[in-house]
């Protein structure tokens, strides 16, 4: 329906954006390999000094190391959790069936600030010492329902005489889960999985209030800009960051077609 | 039968049995560590704290609550709520094109690419975003070289409240894209024809057809840009600049770490919620949870 005129606005518009997007992150990932002590525009001097200063680092060393502990414990923990629950839903019908959807969302539909505090309140009245655990805990809460809407939106496009059709050739629950239900949920059990980890390397907020003394790679980044120090490292930490969520996501937008990424999918 | 094979057959006579032990590790998960930690948060913020021990007492009182009304928080909430209504507003006239040429002009392999780049952003690490706005807007930064080469000047906005409104509409951008963009993609093409048979231009067909439907797609999208800014505390403390540039989500976070006065926090945590209560029960009123 749009002139021609329009179409060039629009076109210069959609141009615009994706500069808009896609410049900052360009610029970090350029200042990755700046030499320069002192940040400065435009780089004069390009070295990847600054990868091996970071991987030597033992404080960034042990905040990866944390953050991967933590990373794959919550997607475990997440996984298990939120495929009951996608199953529990999809087969059953219950009294308030249809709040558990919107009950599993509040985790990342509230702003992170009040998870955050919620668990940290609850910790100090049950008088828990802050650790990778209360970590893993508050990660794996937001993580459920990353899982949970990959699954979920899986569960009701397949049909389910799939199911029936193997019990009907003798199967018995377990078999029938081990050779028909696990391989059609597969791709979305990875795709959340992926997802999952993603999130819960690059959280910072949650983090924040769950972590005692134990710093995770975002904290690190997080201390490391405010105090303004070793930023020639924090580019270098940011950018093999940025690499580590993007290639998971990657992964799970080939796996699903798009289709769980959203982050938004409240009713996919 | 063997053990397995019997055991599975019970269950599956057992519709209830295998119900509760599919449900009840996830919900219990959820009501007594997520739940549960909602409720203490707000009983804390009817507590308050030994001034001579720091010791929380728990007694319940409203002090905390009346601390809210006290100079600077309603200032400080009024900033964070006008941030995020201007955040919000901003985000949705970038996005309300973009969808717009994704979902009807672009064709199905643009269409793909532009999901993707609207998706990357999206996830790609929020810290990283954040940080990247520092050494762009900061002095001698890559804005203020271009500014000055093409004879601007420098525009010096870093650590304003500007800054840290540039900063919010970038990373949530993404937010408001993708519910918008569904929305387009939901008009059936039929409604542009009725509309143009109809005798309607293109401005009449935007205004009176286009717009009422995109709508729950805005606001479901604003749902997003406005309650992550109402508790975002990492931007203010990174890109702001102190007093002049506090949020809600910064005076939460002050007051957990050097303040520790965690009643008081939990008493202001309870504002963000309020807000978000009253903003989720217009939205679904406009019917923003179909379009999420």
């Amino acid at each position: 329906m749009e002139g021609r005129w329009t179409r060039v606005v629009l076109v210069l518009w959609v141009l615009g954006v994706l500069l808009f997007l896609f410049v900052p992150i360009a610029t970090i990932v350029i200042f990755a390999f700046d030499r320069s002590n002192v940040q400065s525009w435009p780089i004069r001097d390009f070295t990847t000094h600054w990868f091996t200063v970071a991987w030597d680092d033992p404080a960034v060393r042990s905040a990866l190391w944390l953050s991967l502990k933590a990373g794959v414990a919550a997607t475990v923990l997440a996984l298990a959790l939120g495929s009951a629950a996608a199953f529990g839903v999809h087969r059953f019908r219950f009294f308030g069936r249809e709040a558990v959807s919107l009950f599993l969302v509040l985790p990342i539909a509230l702003p992170g600030i009040i998870t955050g505090l919620a668990l940290r309140s609850f910790f100090t009245f049950g008088g828990i010492n802050l650790s990778i655990v209360t970590i893993i805990i508050g990660h794996t809460t937001f993580c459920i329902v990353v899982i949970y809407n990959n699954v979920i939106a899986r569960l009701r496009r397949t049909s389910g005489s799939l199911g029936e059709a193997s019990m009907d050739l003798g199967a018995h629950g377990l078999q029938t889960f081990r050779y028909v239900t696990l391989p059609t949920l597969a791709t979305a059990l990875v795709s959340g999985a992926l997802l999952a980890f993603a999130l819960s390397f690059d959280e910072v907020i949650v983090t924040t209030f769950t972590a005692g003394a134990q710093t995770t790679l975002p904290i690190w980044i997080f201390g490391a800009i405010r105090l303004g120090q070793q930023l020639p490292e924090v580019n270098v930490v940011v950018t093999a960051v940025l690499v580590l969520t993007l290639i998971p996501v990657a992964l799970a937008t080939k796996l699903t077609g798009g289709g769980g990424v959203t982050r938004s999918t409240v009713r996919s | 039968m063997t053990g397995v094979a019997r055991l599975s057959a019970a269950l599956w006579r057992r519709a209830w049995l295998r119900a509760a032990l599919t449900l009840s590790p996830p919900l219990a998960w959820f009501l007594v560590i997520y739940l549960a930690s909602l409720v203490v948060m707000l009983v804390t913020a009817f507590w308050t704290v030994n001034p001579f021990t720091n010791n929380l007492q728990h007694q319940l009182s409203l002090t905390n609550f009346a601390a809210l009304f006290d100079a600077p928080i309603p200032a400080i909430i009024a900033r964070t709520v006008l941030i995020a209504a201007l955040v919000t507003i901003t985000d949705a006239v970038i996005a309300l094109p973009f969808a717009y040429f994704m979902a009807r002009v672009a064709t199905p392999r643009v269409r793909n690419a532009l999901f993707v780049a609207v998706l990357l952003p999206l996830w790609a690490s929020y810290l990283a975003r954040v940080y990247a706005w520092i050494v762009i807007l900061t002095q001698d930064g890559t804005l203020d070289w271009t500014t000055q080469h093409l004879g601007l000047g420098s525009p010096n906005i870093a650590y304003t409240n500007l800054a840290m409104g540039i900063v919010f509409c970038y990373i949530w951008l993404p937010f408001m894209i993708l519910p918008i963009y569904g929305a387009f993609e939901r008009i059936p093409d039929s409604y542009f024809e009725a509309s143009a048979d109809l005798g309607a231009r293109n401005p009449r067909t935007l205004r009176s057809v286009v717009l009422p439907l995109v709508l729950p797609g805005v606001v479901a999208g604003s749902i997003f840009t406005f309650s992550l800014t109402l508790g975002d505390f990492i931007t203010p403390l990174l890109i702001g600049s102190g007093s002049g540039t506090n949020l809600i989500g910064n005076v939460i976070y002050d007051n957990i770490g050097l303040a520790n006065n965690l009643p008081f926090a939990a008493a202001l945590a309870v504002v963000p919620i309020v807000i978000m209560i009253f903003y989720l029960l217009g939205a679904r009123a406009l019917g923003a949870f179909e379009a999420m």
